[in-house]
Parts: C-alpha cells; sequence; structure tokens
C-alpha cells in the first residue's frame, strides 16, 4: 500500500503555460527597487566611477584651502599642476594598460631611456632636434611593442613581463647615458627644443608650462579614442573579460598589442616633458615614476581589475597627489607624511573600488 | 523537403588519443528549429564548434547553401552569417546594451569624422539595439546604454539572442540557452527562439532540457558516441524514447 498523499492526484503548475505564471512576459523588464541612501550612492558610484576621485579632490582642495597658508593662491594652484604634469602623463599611459587587466611596470624606465636617447642624439651626436625627438619618442613606441610582444605572444603576465623590462630599460639608460646627465647649459645652446614642455606661460595670474598642457591634450585625446572609437570600445571589453570578447569577435592580441605601442609613446612623451620639467637629461631623474603612475591611476578610480573606470579618473588621482603633497607642504608638515597620506589614499581608492563592484543589480 | 542550408558529412575531430567526432554527418534544413541532444562526452560541442568556426575538424566537410566552406575563426563563421550564442553570452558586463550588440562590427559616422578619427554612430547604434530588442519583445529594457551586467539572467539571454537575431543572417546556434534560467526565463527565451524562427531564420539549439527541446524542436538530432545515431520527429517519439537512444538503453527503428 503506498502512502497516501502518493494516490491523491498532485496538480503540478505547468510550467509550459505562459497563462500559468503572471509574470511571465515581465521578466525582462527593468525593475526599480527602492533603495536606501548607502545603496543608492553605492549605485551612483557604480554608474559614475569618475565621481570618487571628483568630490575627493573637492574636498581635499576645499581642506588645504583653510588650513594651509596661501594654499589658494593662483601661484600655488598653477604649481601643482606643473608638479604634476610629468607623472600625470605617465599615468595616462598606465591608465590604458590597467584598464586591459595589466600593468606596466616599465613605464618610468621607457621614460627614462627615451629621454636620454633624445637627448644623446641632439646633443652629443648632432642629430637636428626634431629627428632626434622623433626617433626618441619611436623608441618609446618600440619599447611598448616589445611588451606587447612578450605579453601577447609569449603570454607572460604583464607584471613578469613589464618587472623584467623595467630593469632592461633601466641597464640600456645607463649605458646610453655614461650615467651622465646632459646639463641644462647645453641644452639651451644646442637644444632648446627639447626644454619646450618646460616653458611656462601666463594665463590670468597662474603660471602655467607646457607640459601641462601636454599632459591635458594626452587626456583629451585619449578620452576620444576611449569612448567615441570603436578601438577604445574594445579596449574596455578586453579589459573587462577577454574570453567574452574573443568569442564576440574581437582579435584581442590586436588590442592589446595597440595599447602596449600606445602606452610606450604616451612615455615618449612623458619623456619630452620630463627633460623641460627638470631642465636637463638626466639618467636617474623620476626613479619612483613608475610607481606613482599607478598610484595616480589607482586613486583615480580604475579598477586593477581591468574594464572599468574613467579615462579622466587618472588626472584627477594625479592632481589629488599634488593636492596632498603642496598642502602638507605648505603646512610646514614633514615630506615623510607626505608618503603616509598617500598610502592611506591608495588603500582607502582600493577599499572604495571594491565596495562598489559589489554592487546588487 | 528542400535542400540543407547547413550540412556536414564526415566530420572526425581527435584529441590526442580521444575521437570527439568520429565521422558525425549533420543536416540543418531552412526554416527549422533543429534541437541537438547527446550525453555528456557524446561530441555535442565539438560538432557545434566545428559548425562555429571554434574549432577546425581533422577530416570531413562542412558546406553552406551547397558550398564547402572552411571556417578558421568564429570571426569567419560570423561572416558567411552563423551567429553562437554561447553558453557564456559572451557578453562584457561593464559595457552598454548597444556596445555589446556591436561588439566587433561598431558604426562609424559617415564622412571625415569616422573615417579619419574613427568617430563612432552612436545614435545610429542606439537605435538599432533598440529596433532589435523590440523586435524581439525586449523593450522593457528602459535604457539601451544601462550597463549588461544591471541586467537578469534572462535579459542577458535575451541581449544575446537579439544580437544573434541581429546579424546572424543564415543560421543562429544557440548553446544550452536555458541552463542557467528560472523557469519564468526560460519560458521567455522559448519563446525568442520561436519568434526568431518565426523571421525564417533556421536555429540550432543544444539542450538538455527535454521537455524544452520537445516543445520547440522541428526535428531533433541525437548524438551518441562521436556521430549522429539518429533523427527524429518529436511529435512521433516521446522523450523517455529519445533518452534511451540517447544513452544506447535501445535503438531507434528509423535512421536518419
Amino acid at each position: 500500500m503506498p502512502p497516501p498523499f502518493l494516490t491523491k492526484e498532485v496538480r503540478m503548475p505547468d510550467t509550459t503555460d505562459p497563462a500559468a505564471s503572471p509574470a511571465a512576459d515581465q521578466v525582462a523588464q527593468f525593475e526599480d527597487h527602492a533603495r536606501g541612501p548607502v545603496a543608492s550612492l553605492q549605485h551612483f558610484l557604480h554608474r559614475n566611477p569618475t565621481m570618487v576621485p571628483v568630490i575627493v579632490l573637492a574636498l581635499s582642495v576645499l581642506g588645504f584651502g583653510l588650513l594651509a597658508p596661501n594654499f589658494f593662491s593662483a601661484f600655488n594652484l598653477s604649481l601643482i599642476m606643473q608638479q604634476v604634469a610629468v607623472v600625470g602623463t605617465l599615468a595616462a599611459a598606465q591608465s590604458l594598460v590597467i584598464l586591459t587587466a595589466g600593468i606596466d611596470l616599465s613605464v618610468g624606465a621607457i621614460m627614462l631611456l627615451s629621454s636620454v636617447i633624445m637627448g644623446k642624439l641632439a646633443v652629443i651626436y648632432g642629430v637636428p632636434v626634431p629627428l632626434a625627438i622623433l626617433l626618441g619618442l619611436g623608441v618609446g613606441l618600440a619599447a611598448g611593442a616589445l611588451n606587447g610582444f612578450l605579453v601577447t605572444r609569449l603570454k607572460l603576465p604583464p607584471f613578469i613581463t613589464t618587472l623584467g623590462t623595467w630593469n632592461i630599460f633601466l641597464a640600456l639608460n645607463y649605458f646610453i647615458s655614461d650615467r651622465q646627465t646632459i646639463r641644462s647649459q647645453t641644452l639651451d645652446s644646442d637644444a632648446p627644443l627639447l626644454k619646450l614642455f618646460g616653458e611656462r606661460f601666463n594665463l590670468g595670474g597662474a603660471v602655467l608650462t607646457w607640459g601641462v598642457v601636454l599632459m591635458l591634450v594626452v587626456f583629451v585625446v585619449l578620452w576620444y579614442a576611449l569612448y567615441q572609437t570603436a578601438w577604445g570600445r574594445r579596449v574596455y571589453a578586453v579589459g573587462d573579460d577577454p574570453e567574452a570578447a574573443k568569442l564576440a569577435g574581437i582579435q584581442t592580441n590586436r588590442v592589446l598589442m595597440s595599447v602596449y605601442m600606445v602606452a610606450g609613446l604616451i612615455c615618449g612623451l612623458a619623456a619630452w616633458s620630463a627633460i623641460g620639467r627638470v631642465g636637463s637629461v638626466s639618467p636617474t631623474s623620476f626613479l619612483e615614476s613608475n610607481l606613482e603612475s599607478i598610484t595616480a591611476v589607482v586613486i583615480g578610480g580604475i579598477s586593477l581589475f581591468g574594464g572599468r573606470g574613467s579615462i579622466i579618473g587618472p588626472l584627477i588621482g594625479a592632481l589629488i597627489v599634488g593636492v596632498f603633497n603642496s598642502g602638507l607642504r605648505l603646512m610646514g608638515v614633514d615630506v615623510l607624511w607626505q608618503l603616509f597620506a598617500t598610502g592611506w589614499l591608495i588603500i582607502a581608492a582600493v577599499a572604495i573600488d571594491q565596495w562598489i563592484r559589489k554592487v546588487s543589480a | 523537403m528542400s535542400e540543407p542550408l547547413l550540412s556536414a558529412r564526415g566530420l572526425v575531430k581527435r584529441y590526442g588519443r580521444v575521437t570527439a567526432l568520429d565521422h558525425a554527418d549533420f543536416d540543418l534544413y531552412p526554416g527549422e528549429i533543429l534541437a541537438v541532444i547527446g550525453d555528456n562526452g557524446a561530441g555535442k560541442s565539438s560538432l557545434i564548434k566545428a559548425l562555429s568556426g571554434a574549432v577546425r575538424p581533422d577530416e570531413g566537410e562542412i558546406t553552406l547553401d551547397g558550398k564547402p566552406v572552411q571556417f578558421a575563426s568564429p570571426l569567419e563563421a560570423r561572416r558567411a552569417g552563423i551567429e553562437t550564442v554561447y553558453q557564456t553570452l559572451a557578453l562584457s558586463p561593464a559595457l552598454s546594451i548597444a556596445d555589446n550588440m556591436f561588439m566587433g562590427r561598431e558604426l562609424r559616422r559617415k564622412g571625415v569624422l569616422g573615417d579619419w578619427l574613427g568617430l563612432l554612430d552612436k545614435p545610429a547604434m542606439n537605435k538599432f539595439a533598440r529596433q532589435k530588442l523590440s523586435e524581439l519583445g525586449l523593450m522593457t529594457i528602459q535604457n539601451i546604454t544601462q550597463p549588461v551586467e544591471t541586467l537578469s539572467g534572462g535579459q542577458r539571454q535575451g541581449v544575446a539572442v537579439a544580437r544573434a537575431a541581429a546579424f546572424g543572417s543564415r543560421v543562429i546556434i544557440l548553446d544550452e540557452p536555458t541552463a542557467a534560467l528560472g523557469v519564468k526565463e526560460s519560458r521567455r527565451v522559448l519563446d525568442l527562439i520561436q519568434d526568431v524562427r518565426g523571421r525564417g531564420i533556421p536555429i540550432v539549439l543544444i539542450s538538455h532540457n527535454m521537455p524544452h527541446v520537445f516543445e520547440v524542436a522541428d526535428r531533433v538530432h541525437i548524438h551518441r558516441l562521436g556521430r549522429r545515431l539518429a533523427v527524429i520527429n518529436p511529435k512521433e517519439h516521446s522523450m523517455s524514447d529519445a533518452v534511451a537512444y540517447m544513452t544506447g538503453a535501445r535503438m531507434p527503428e528509423i535512421a536518419a
């Protein structure tokens, strides 16, 4: 005798009949849940990833404006721009690579190598200065191409690849320069064009350099390329999910290769800018710029996991670091606290990134 | 019956000592929904990968419209009008619905801006994406620029099917489209499949779900031990018949 409930006729809902499930025709509907203020903020930041660094920049400018004497002067604000110009330009290159879920530890070394090539060719070998600059930019492009080749063809992880090439490019930099600095006076007499991006001009009381303009132009061009061209959409897709991008018909290796090459070229531009900023061609300047560029990108809200974040973020990230350094200096705080503050900024930025990623749809 | 649109004869694919496809045949006729069923390891996915360009068969011939074709990559199959909706969907979660629909075949502006500066024609892409989603009854998705990750599983499947339907001029291959979905969402996707077939595009449906297969398929291709065992009419056979053939418990009386 079977248990009684098995003898009863049990009517199962007919799942193949749309009328049986009243919401069947609504599954594709966009539902707007009521959210609390914290969840709303999380969603807002998820859709507008640049807002975090923008808010931090605004608050820090306001804070230091109140606390630090002379912070708000046009002179000081423009000085901050001048100070971040080189690292900001490098951060633009770094952003591209990080958007593809990679990392480029060699940006600073590419920049040094490029600048030494420019200086050496123009001053020691008497190559016409514009040609020397072009060759220097070409070396940046080639260095980026080497990184791209190793990452796409030999399938090496970007971190290891660029850790290796960082050392290689630094060694070449010391070899080619003989560890000798080409001094400012020599540049003035032989190759003044190399110092172009250090030239100052006045803009309503603010003193800017052409290096600041170069940095802004690089960011505007990248913004256009990333948001208004197919290439940019593909860079995001490759960083977001390379397998999906490949199945959707994107030649991911080509995209990655182009990203490393463009990054190398931007490092070449940063090299030219750095010569102007330092006033000489020095094989030992900006040695910390690798990590500083990553710092600007991370504080700027670009995810290290790739595919997320706005290209304007790293510009703001670089400015935030500049504002903290300037503000703390004007307050008479020891340099070590600038490092301390930068460290916490990085950690806070990544924590916020993780929190935003957990957004529930 | 007319000539098959997409067909394969004697496909062989070996992975080392494993033979995934052992002289497999395949036929898809115009305007039909052909379900492909088979036990795990029967070689269903190798067959589908060969048809969609994801793997190259070692032997055998694939013909599209009676002409022999060889696909070296999914891109080439796509150019021939064969679109595949993979089980993973191949969508980029952080990008918008419109971006995803046009991934790899973006529209550029006319004239200098598009030709020299690569400027995307976003208005045209958004309009096209919205139109395709409405055709499939998915336009309750309000904002075509919202990121795909904000959509539900069924909605994402809908976007992937709409993408395939928008560009797949000849054949659409769907790999386990309902495997990850709930009852209601599966329902919606099955309706979508029938909508697409109603528009004249034949569909290859790979599925483990017998009720779904028997509901929508015109013919059922049973794959066993790397080859086509039989093609049955779902109206003349029961689900348990199909399972018996699939697992080798019984042999079908009619051969393909």
